[in-house]
């Protein structure tokens, strides 16, 4: 089973195997990068990084219900100048791709992150214009509104020499064209989906919404076939390669991900209902279902459930 | 259910005043905790945070908090009745090994070794229980740990209760007097660093409770993490063992805060 071949590549850059851990999960730090790598993921993503220290939303932050979790973080990080040490800490110890994670409340802002971050040579920039737990403060996210999505990838393109990932959301209306114009506005690659939403829970005694936040973004298994939808709408849009990302907990459901037409797969929640160790499980129960069911490689899955 | 990732509301039992700005908080809950073990605590319109569990019988489980700052005065100002969220237990707990033990509690961290030192009534256990605070008027669960009928030792740095020295100076002290097994400790950092440093050279396992800033709690968010192993505070931790504790290079030096930038310690 061994000499199954589960690399993948994307953008030129060779992943052993196709899990990446997701955005937000376990990226504030070097140390806790590399031991995912080590616990076996194909590329990490850094939690998203600004230009400035910002310390996130007040907790709650993040709660499981039945079928996922929501959370509203609310994109805290160190600013720029720490995330820079991060990732050059990372990328001296191990080999792993590393994908930076951007986000910026507006466009130019986007360019400076992109251009600063680039100086610790990350494999991948990742643009984040998907965040919905934020939307009170830095009204609704780029990807909303498709002519802004393009204006961002533009400023971060013309900025970096770096491979740019944007990374969409699920809550628009037409994904598709979405897609299409970011490629245009020259994205090297797409990664989807961001969280869904946002949600709301409320608790009956209190009477109140229980994340600070009040709303937040919704994970896990309850939005699987929402984001392999979004997937296979993406793949009939876009030559570019995609970052299938949504609810994906074993083997089967990443390779639902590829056949919808993800060439590598987003790993986020999971970490909460299977452990660090479940990028190791996946690529297990992966080359278990391409044994039993003939495949050699994973090119012949992608894109499959097309035509 | 076995364990919580949101919380439950509870209204709060009983207050009890511990000392100058350290209260209990008693709630009528059959929780299975384990001493070292940390609950989030939501209070409704501010904030949520983790607190030790300093007491569990069948039917009611404590924790013993210190007001430091935003959300802890908020809870210092509730009332018997108010209801609060609880969501837990979480991350590892103190393993009760070997006959002769000692606890060492620094402030606030006497509470979760208070449990530890309740588990030690049903079994044939040594216990020396050494506690420290800044002064007399901040030191908690003296009658409560005597009625135990294990050995207290108390020190204050003014020198205004017991022994005016450091909680780890005694500690040293009964290191050179008797055959110890285990010494376990929950305090402030640069105390645990000493004790961790002590039992090292002398060769005997130890135990602490290591405080990193908790956000989700559910091992997701990465912010407890520490250097350079990445091990997660609310999940391989709080509990680590010395030898654990002496790979980690920010114990004693700094930690993150809720940005995830670094601060001394
Ligand atoms: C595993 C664990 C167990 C704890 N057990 C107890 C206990 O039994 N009794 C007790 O009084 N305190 C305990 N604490 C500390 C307690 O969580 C903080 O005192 C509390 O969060 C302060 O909140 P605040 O809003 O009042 O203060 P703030 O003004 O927000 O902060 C004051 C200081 O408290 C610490 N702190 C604040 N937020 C957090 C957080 N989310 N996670 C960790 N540290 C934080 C920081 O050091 C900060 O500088 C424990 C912490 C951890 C990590
Ligand atoms: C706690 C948490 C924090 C997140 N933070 C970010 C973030 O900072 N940037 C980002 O682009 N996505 C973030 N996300 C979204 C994830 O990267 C991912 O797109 C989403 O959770 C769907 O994947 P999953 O179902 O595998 O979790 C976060 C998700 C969670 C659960
Ligand atoms: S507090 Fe979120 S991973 Fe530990």
């Amino acid at each position: 089973m061994e000499n199954l071949n589960i690399t993948t590549k994307i953008c030129g850059v060779k992943l052993n195997n196709p899990t990446v851990l997701a955005s937000g999960i376990l990226g504030v730090t070097a140390s806790s990068l590399i031991k995912v790598a080590k616990k076996g993921a194909g590329a990490v993503t850094t939690k998203s990084i600004g230009l400035k220290e910002r310390k996130g939303s007040r907790g709650p932050i993040l709660l499981e219900f039945r079928g996922g979790l929501i959370n509203a973080v609310g994109l805290s990080n160190p600013g720029i100048e720490e995330s820079l040490k991060e990732i050059n800490l990372f990328k001296s110890k191990s080999k792993i791709p590393i994908i930076a994670s951007i986000f910026a409340p507006t466009k130019k802002e986007f360019g400076q992150v992109a251009k600063k971050v680039s100086e610790a040579g990350p494999d991948f920039i990742e643009v984040n214009i998907s965040c919905p737990n934020v939307e009170s403060e830095f009204g609704k996210p780029f990807a909303k509104d498709i002519k802004l999505a393009a204006k961002v990838t533009e400023e971060v393109k013309k900025n970096t020499k770096i491979p740019v990932i944007v990374k969409l959301s699920p809550n628009v209306d037409d994904i598709k064209s979405l897609a299409l114009a970011v490629e245009s506005a020259g994205a090297d690659c797409i990664s989807a989906i961001n969280t869904v939403g946002p949600g709301m829970i409320i608790d009956i005694k209190t009477a109140k919404p229980v994340l600070s936040n009040k709303v937040g973004g919704v994970s896990g298994p309850a939005i699987k076939p929402i984001a392999v939808r979004c997937i296979f709408d993406i793949y009939e849009a876009v030559k570019i390669p995609i970052i299938g990302i949504g609810g994906i907990l074993t083997g089967q459901d990443a390779i639902e991900m590829i056949m919808a037409g993800a060439s590598a797969i987003g790993i986020g929640s999971a970490v909460y209902y299977r452990g660090i160790d479940v990028f190791k499980k996946i690529c297990q129960e992966i080359r278990k279902f391409m044994k039993e069911n003939n495949y050699e490689n994973l090119e012949q899955m992608i894109g499959k459930a097309h035509g | 259910m076995n364990k919580l990732d949101r919380p439950i509301t509870l209204p709060i039992e009983d207050i009890i005043e511990e000392a100058q700005d350290i209260k209990s908080f008693v709630f009528r809950h059959k929780f299975n905790a384990k001493p070292g073990q940390f609950i989030l605590l939501w209070i409704p319109n501010v904030n949520e945070k983790p607190f030790g569990v300093s007491y569990q019988d069948k039917e009611k489980f404590m924790i013993t908090v210190c007001k430091v700052g935003k959300a802890t005065e908020v809870l210092h100002k509730m009332k018997k009745g108010d209801l609060v969220g609880i969501r837990g237990p979480y991350g590892t707990n103190f393993e009760l090994e070997g006959k002769n033990i000692v606890l060492v509690g620094g402030g606030y961290g006497t509470a979760p070794l208070f449990f530890l030192a309740n588990q030690t009534k049903k079994r044939n256990v040594n216990v020396d229980f050494i506690i420290g605070a800044k002064s007399e008027k901040f030191l908690i669960f003296r009658d409560k740990i005597r009625k135990l009928k294990i050995k207290l030792h108390i020190t204050t740095d003014d020198g205004t209760c017991g022994e005016k020295c450091f909680t780890t100076d005694v500690l040293e002290k009964l290191l050179n007097q008797k055959k110890i097994d285990i010494v376990y400790g929950c305090g402030p950092e640069l105390m645990l660093k000493k004790l961790v440093d002590i039992c090292k050279v002398k060769n005997i396992p130890s135990q602490i409770s290591l405080e990193r800033y908790i956000k989700c709690g559910m091992g997701i968010c990465g912010q407890c993490c520490v250097d350079p192993l990445g091990l997660r505070m609310c999940k391989e931790g709080p509990v680590i063992s010395g030898k654990v504790a002496c790979k980690i290079f920010e114990f004693g030096k700094y930690k993150r805060d809720a940005s995830g930038k670094k601060i001394n310690i």
